[in-house]
């Protein structure tokens, strides 16, 4: 009983966001090649820079193979059996305003829980709301244009601000930089950008939705932030897909710049449906995440809270080039069932006086195969660099696996570099212990994860915290004393 | 002295694995009683604690075991909490990252809610808490530390009994709370457990060790011995095991 019990409880948590919309969409058939870019790109209406930079990643793609390095066994995916393009169908123009999107669309996100009318809004949260391949609305623009803030879709972005795009895109995560990336490059269709004028602090939460929706797609967004010279900026993504018994692809790239002492916080709540009890369906989640600190006393925060998708391969990174530069990588990633979870983070420390830490948590449940990968980087030219790195398994049941890969590269010899871990099984001391305070054992079990994952949590940005307290079905700490 | 009986367990037996450890304990405890069961290590003693909280991994069989009346083997270990058995434990158990306060508030308003209340508001339980630290003569950061985590010995025994006071059990279990304590944190945990001892209230202290007693005075005293209760009697049987050691007993019931 016992143990045995909570966990069998804690573990059929059921996937709440399966469901379908049942919209008309326009889908590109099945396929990939030079043909289907150049639709794609006449279809976003892309200026010319666009596209060639497009069809360079494709040759790119072309001449690269798919990595396999990480810990995680799948069948050979098909790239030419999965559509590129799918989108809602609602005109030949982006809605002006809600009351054009569609109501199907509008009370999807409802059902996940991002109201977008303006009634309903999350106070202080503005959203980005991607449906498949594009952006279906965006709240608050407006009032973040008074502060000369830019938050839109990247299509947007394309149209409205192409020297910015064209100045920064691909500036951290270049197309070659791995397959995904470059398959990225090559079909991305659409995703956020933020751009944050000089000594703005943005008022609001930025926050981007992702919903997969139809049948045998990919979804391949990009996230464009650039924070000016003493800027701030919170922004969070969530992710969601329907329950199917195939698998979704799903390759993003993400780019952070931060200049001179502006400082960028990016919060993940990834919650793709992540396969059925036996590993039926779910989503491969090949995502390559990286932020430049390019600019002096400048700071990249990443905090991701990683519980969906049947494969993750996603290793957010730091460059962090500014003098005094910080990056820091907060991660809980929960893996149950057959998921394979392979994340974690590179800290290249090239400036002066550059500090990192990296705390990571990974719980495994059932099945799952969860491994913290990780390099920790320092060159020559960073003088008195630290890093702090603290990674920590908990396993609950006896056929889960946890793997630990850390890698520490230090050519500069006044570095100092320090890593801990840690695996350890839930208790059945400690359950008991709870159970004989009063406690329910799925309480008792949530209670254990939560205190574990306490350090990262912590460091979620206030609005998201009930969202990550339901994802979990935990109780968050310090809501007492 | 109120005639209610908290405890009433006949031929308990449990076995681990195979191996048995109870061998038929009888028992019965009644409200506002304080019983002391005292054994050589190895006993099973520890187990007889662990099984009356409910503990998984054993095979429990009795010809009866009840509390307050009730059928108390087929109730989770958390009903049993929640009805009033609570056991204070000889290792208590780290939990990492979970604030003292949380798990207290926690275990307090699960017991609440089990008795049909509404939850305390949080004035009204950080009083409570405030006057039951002060008691414990414990510090207010005890409170924002993990449960038990890094906490000396003393602390953790002192936090159990700290927990005793708040959640105010009908049957309070103590399995040596008295070992690793320095004579001054046995005396505050001493102070603690009388200040428990209430008409409705049965208090049972499982120890080896005659000091303890000393603070609390027992009104019956049980010798343990090969997983089951050899001998009962009053207060001066701590006297003779003092004076004679368990082999006495041992030796007086084989022969």
């Amino acid at each position: 009983m016992g143990e045995q019990f909570s966990v069998q409880e804690w573990v059929k948590r059921e996937y709440r966001y399966g469901f379908v919309t049942e919209i008309a969409e326009e889908v590109f058939p099945p396929g990939l090649d030079e043909e289907v870019i150049r639709r794609l790109s006449a279809r976003k209406e892309e200026p010319e820079f666009m596209l060639e930079w497009r069809l360079a990643a494709f040759r790119l793609w072309q001449q690269m193979k798919e990595p396999h390095w990480a810990r995680a066994v799948y069948p050979p995916i098909d790239y030419q059996a999965i559509s590129y393009f799918a989108a809602p169908k609602m005109g030949k123009d982006r809605p002006k305003s809600l009351a054009e999107v569609d109501p199907k669309l509008l009370e999807t996100y409802e059902r996940l829980g991002v109201p977008l009318h303006e009634r309903a809004r999350l106070a202080g949260v503005a959203v980005d709301a991607v449906f498949d391949s594009v952006s279906v609305a965006t709240t608050y623009r407006e009032k973040l244009a008074e502060q000369g803030i830019i938050f839109c879709s990247f299509s947007e972005a394309v149209r409205d601000h192409p020297e910015l795009v064209h100045r920064y895109l691909g500036s951290v995560v270049p197309p070659g930089d791995n397959f995904f990336a470059a398959l990225n490059a090559a079909v991305f269709s659409d995703g956020s950008f933020v751009y944050v004028p000089k000594g703005v602090r943005c008022p609001l939460e930025l926050s981007t939705y992702f919903r997969i929706n139809a049948n045998e797609t990919g979804q391949f967004e990009r996230t464009l932030i650039i924070a000016d010279e003493g800027s701030y900026v919170s922004y969070l993504e969530g992710c969601t897909a329907p329950m199917r018994d195939e698998n979704q692809l799903h390759a993003a790239v993400v780019e952070l710049i931060a200049l001179e002492g502006a400082e960028i916080k990016y919060s993940t709540v990834q919650n793709w449906y992540p396969g059925d009890a036996e590993g039926r369906g779910g989503i491969y989640n090949f995502v390559t995440k990286r932020g430049e600190c390019r600019g002096a006393g400048s700071k990249i925060s990443w905090i991701q809270v990683e519980v969906g998708s049947a494969i993750t391969w996603k290793y957010p990174s730091c460059v962090l080039r500014g003098e005094g530069s910080v990056g820091e990588f907060y991660s809980v990633a929960v893996g149950n069932h057959r998921q394979q979870i392979d994340s974690g983070t590179k800290m290249i420390h090239i400036g002066k006086g550059t500090r990192s830490t990296i705390i990571s948590k990974g719980i495994s449940a059932g099945r799952a195969q969860n491994s913290y990968r990780g390099l920790v980087k320092v060159l020559p030219s960073a003088e008195g660099a630290r890093n702090y790195t603290q990674c920590d398994s908990l396993l609950i049941g006896s056929r889960c696996g946890a793997h630990t890969y850390p890698t520490i590269e230090v050519a500069n010899p006044t570095a100092v570099v320090e890593h801990e871990a840690t695996t350890s099984k839930i208790a059945e001391d400690q359950i008991f212990y709870l159970q004989q305070r009063g406690l329910s054992p799925e309480d008792a079990v949530n209670l254990v994860v939560n205190g574990f994952c306490k350090e990262v949590f912590n460091n979620l940005p206030m609005e998201f915290a009930v969202e990550v307290e339901a994802l979990m079905q935990v109780t968050l700490e310090g809501a007492v004393g | 002295m109120s005639e209610e009986i908290v405890l009433e367990i006949k031929g308990l037996a449990a076995a681990i694995e195979g191996k048995r450890i109870l061998q038929g304990v009888d028992l019965r405890v009644r409200a506002g009683t304080v019983h002391a069961i005292m054994g050589p290590n190895g006993s099973g003693k520890s187990t007889l604690c662990q099984v009356l909280a409910g503990r998984a991994g054993y095979e429990v069989t009795a010809e009866f075991a009840r509390f307050l009346g009730r059928d108390l083997l087929p109730m989770a270990p958390e009903e049993r909490a929640r009805e009033g058995l609570l056991l204070s434990f000889q290792y208590p158990v780290e939990i990492p990252g979970v604030k003292n306060v949380y798990l207290l508030k926690a275990a307090y308003n699960a017991l609440r809610r089990a008795r049909g209340e509404q939850e305390a508001d949080a004035f009204e339980f950080m009083t409570l808490v405030r006057e039951k630290l002060r008691a414990m003569r414990m510090d207010e950061s005890f409170l924002h530390r993990a449960v038990n985590s890094g906490f000396s010995g003393g602390e953790k025994k002192r936090n159990e009994v700290l927990q005793m006071l708040i959640l105010e059990p009908k049957l309070a279990l103590f399995d040596e709370v008295d070992s690793g304590l320095d004579i001054d944190a046995l005396r505050v945990v001493a102070e603690g457990i009388n200040a428990l001892r209430a008409p409705d209230r049965a208090i049972v202290l499982v120890t080896h060790y005659r000091r303890l007693l000393d603070y609390v005075p027992p009104d019956v005293v049980h010798v343990f011995h090969e997983g089951r209760i050899v001998r009962s009697g009053d207060r001066s049987l701590v006297e003779t095991l003092e004076s004679q050691g368990y082999q006495w007993v041992v030796e007086e019931v084989a022969g």
